[in-house]
């Protein structure tokens, strides 16, 4: 059942989007409004989408090549002069490469820098495991000070990106290769720590973050056709977790599942387990890439490999609510 | 420079290695060598009046900035800063103990006058490149000062940061390479050779200068000489002595980073002196 609240925020779905996208054309909009924004790059603008600011103020666009180490401390650095810097590259290289750089240079001093990582999960697709990150949140979540947000969509993702340039602090914005439907329409609007109900109903919490979300919802919707009504919750803020959302569904449901496009430790499913273990012990499936690493296919094959699709979610649920 | 400047310069050297010796000595750790090293840099950095900084206001948004890449050198750091007055001289002794805002790496966040907290090596060259793009954005003219060890080079990022400052033409840039030829494990050329570095800096775009890191009429003039250099970074490359000032710490990389005892702190404070 929609939740009656969610009705004025919600998209027509025939539009499509990457949220790497969404990133670039809100980066160049903000770039307007906001002459301390810059921008960072590693050889990868086409791709993230920066190339979009960078063609409109080449001034504060700075290409720093193939050297992620030295851009994530570059970035910190500018920030000290009191610059907004938003730094891109793939997620593998925006984290697992640079993590102590993010770390030290970043996140111990609490400087206000942006990392914004495209291509991250599976759904990257055909580069394969390399290109795939499947650990980034653990490594993020793990540090110190960090917020950590993973849009769904397009219209999630320019929100996202216009709260995290007007608010202090270092954050990782975690960004998708492939285009996915526009779940939400412009009257949606980001609150930090704050996750949406889409759907409700008393059989199940689903609970699933960025590219999976246009999934998971399918699969709640047509579970409910099938008369299995759950509470479908979209969490763009992984940290800081809307622990309240979760905690009062988990409360009403006493089974709660989770679906990520990253390993099932230390994202999304762990964030909820640490929360759900501590304040109310009930039962959590992480669904997502069962400690393995990625490969080569296509985006919808893979997911549909590591066995966490629409179908899969679905058979899953259904065994569990029975 | 005249003898007054050297009398007083070298008076805040010596000032500068006591309080260093005192304060490892109180903490029972820290790192004595890459500290006495640069004493005599640091001593003309803030008192012969080359830095714009203001101790009464240590975010001045104008100032010139020093970040120190090798932070497990920030003995030489703190001294001097509680000697120019950025913070009250009683916490030196607090170095390393629990609550301190002297944290055995320098924190940015608790001490005024860091510009960058470092001590993973190899990241504060990065943040001075990132510092001295953001100056020039805002079009000021202060510059950046960045001290790096000559271990710390072994760090890839190192030269990452070296082809960016030489590819931005960041001329509010300056380096100062502590080119002591220690690190931890040994010398240098054995643990890991980054020789030729004098030729390694060109090569990489950097305007160099070559100074023995003890002399001031030396350092004077590299400083001087690097402000004016306006479309490269400038590296200094400074060859001191580690551990210099006191005999039995100099060229011995077993004082890289251990506390002197009460007796050994006693007569390397008596060899400072004298
Ligand atoms: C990334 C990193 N690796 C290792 C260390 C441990 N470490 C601290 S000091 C040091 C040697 C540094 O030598 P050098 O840069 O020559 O400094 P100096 O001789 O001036 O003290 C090492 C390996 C560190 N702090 N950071
Ligand atoms: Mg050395």
């Amino acid at each position: 059942m929609l939740n009656k609240d969610v009705q004025a925020i919600l998209s027509d779905e025939n539009k499509k989007a990457a949220t790497r996208t969404a990133y670039g054309e809100k980066i160049a909009e903000l770039g307007e409004l906001n002459k301390d924004i810059v921008v960072l790059d590693c050889d990868l603008s086409k791709s993230t989408m920066t190339s979009v600011f960078a063609k409109k103020f080449p001034d504060r666009f700075f290409d720093m090549g193939i050297a992620e180490a030295n851009m994530m401390s570059v970035a910190a650095g500018l920030a000290t002069t009191g610059k907004i810097p938003f730094a891109s590259t793939f997620a593998v290289f925006a984290t697992k490469r640079v993590a102590d750089q993010i770390s030290s240079s970043i996140a111990y001093p609490g400087l206000n820098v942006k990392i914004c990582a495209t291509h991250a999960g599976l759904s990257v697709g055909e580069d394969g495991a390399t290109h795939q990150a499947i650990e980034d949140v653990a490594i993020m979540r793990a540090i110190p000070g960090i917020t950590v947000l993973s849009p769904c969509d397009g219209t999630e993702t320019g929100k996202i990106i216009e709260y995290a340039a007007s608010h202090y602090g270092p954050y990782y914005i975690r960004l998708t290769r492939s285009n996915i439907p526009v779940i939400f329409n412009d009257n949606y609007k980001f609150e930090l720590g704050r996750g949406t109900k889409i759907l409700e109903g008393p059989k199940a919490t689903l609970v699933s973050t960025g590219f999976m979300t246009h999934i998971a919802l399918q699969a709640a919707r047509e579970l409910s056709d099938e008369g299995i009504e759950l509470d479908f919750i979209n969490m763009p803020s992984i940290k800081p977790l809307d622990e309240e959302l979760v905690l009062e569904s988990a409360g009403k449901t006493r089974l709660v599942v989770t679906v990520e496009d990253h390993n099932i430790i230390g994202g999304l499913g762990s964030a909820v387990c640490e929360l759900l273990s501590e304040k109310m012990p009930v039962k959590v499936i992480r669904m997502g890439v069962m400690d393995k690493f990625g490969a080569s296919g296509e985006p919808m094959e893979l997911i549909k490999a590591y066995g966490f699709d629409k179908e899969s979610i679905k058979d899953k649920i259904k065994s569990l609510v029975k | 420079m005249d003898a007054e400047m050297k009398k007083m310069l070298e008076g805040k050297a010596e000032d500068i290695r006591v309080d260093i010796i005192d304060m490892l000595c109180e903490s029972g750790s820290g790192h004595p060598g890459g500290s006495l090293s640069m004493a005599d840099i640091f001593s003309y950095l803030y008192f012969s009046g080359s830095l714009n900084i203001d101790p009464e206001n240590p975010r001045m948004e104008d100032r010139d900035r020093v970040v120190l890449s090798k932070g497990h050198a920030c003995p030489v750091l703190y001294a001097t800063l509680a000697e120019k007055g950025f913070f009250e001289k009683s916490h030196l002794k607090t170095l390393r103990k629990f609550g301190s805002i002297l944290q055995g790496h320098p924190d940015m966040k608790k001490v005024p006058g860091v510009e960058m907290s470092t001590g993973s090596l190899g990241q504060g060259l990065s943040a001075a490149v990132g510092m001295a793009m953001g100056l020039r954005l805002d079009k000021k003219d202060a510059h950046v000062f960045a001290i790096l060890g000559d271990g710390e080079c072994d760090e890839g990022q190192i030269w990452e940061a070296a082809m960016a400052a030489a590819h931005y033409e960041l001329g509010n840039l300056i380096g100062i390479l502590d080119r002591n030829g220690l690190q931890i494990d040994g010398f240098t050329k054995d643990v890991m050779n980054t020789e030729p570095m004098i030729d390694k800096w060109l090569s990489f775009g950097w305007h160099v200068i070559e100074i023995d890191a003890h002399n001031f009429d030396e350092i004077e003039s590299a400083i001087s000489q690097a402000k004016e250099v306006k479309n490269a970074p400038v590296m200094i490359v400074a060859n001191s002595v580690k551990g210099k000032g006191v005999s039995f710490m100099e060229n011995e990389c077993g004082w890289h980073g251990k506390a002197p005892s009460l007796e050994e702190a006693e007569k390397a404070k008596s060899e400072i002196a004298g």
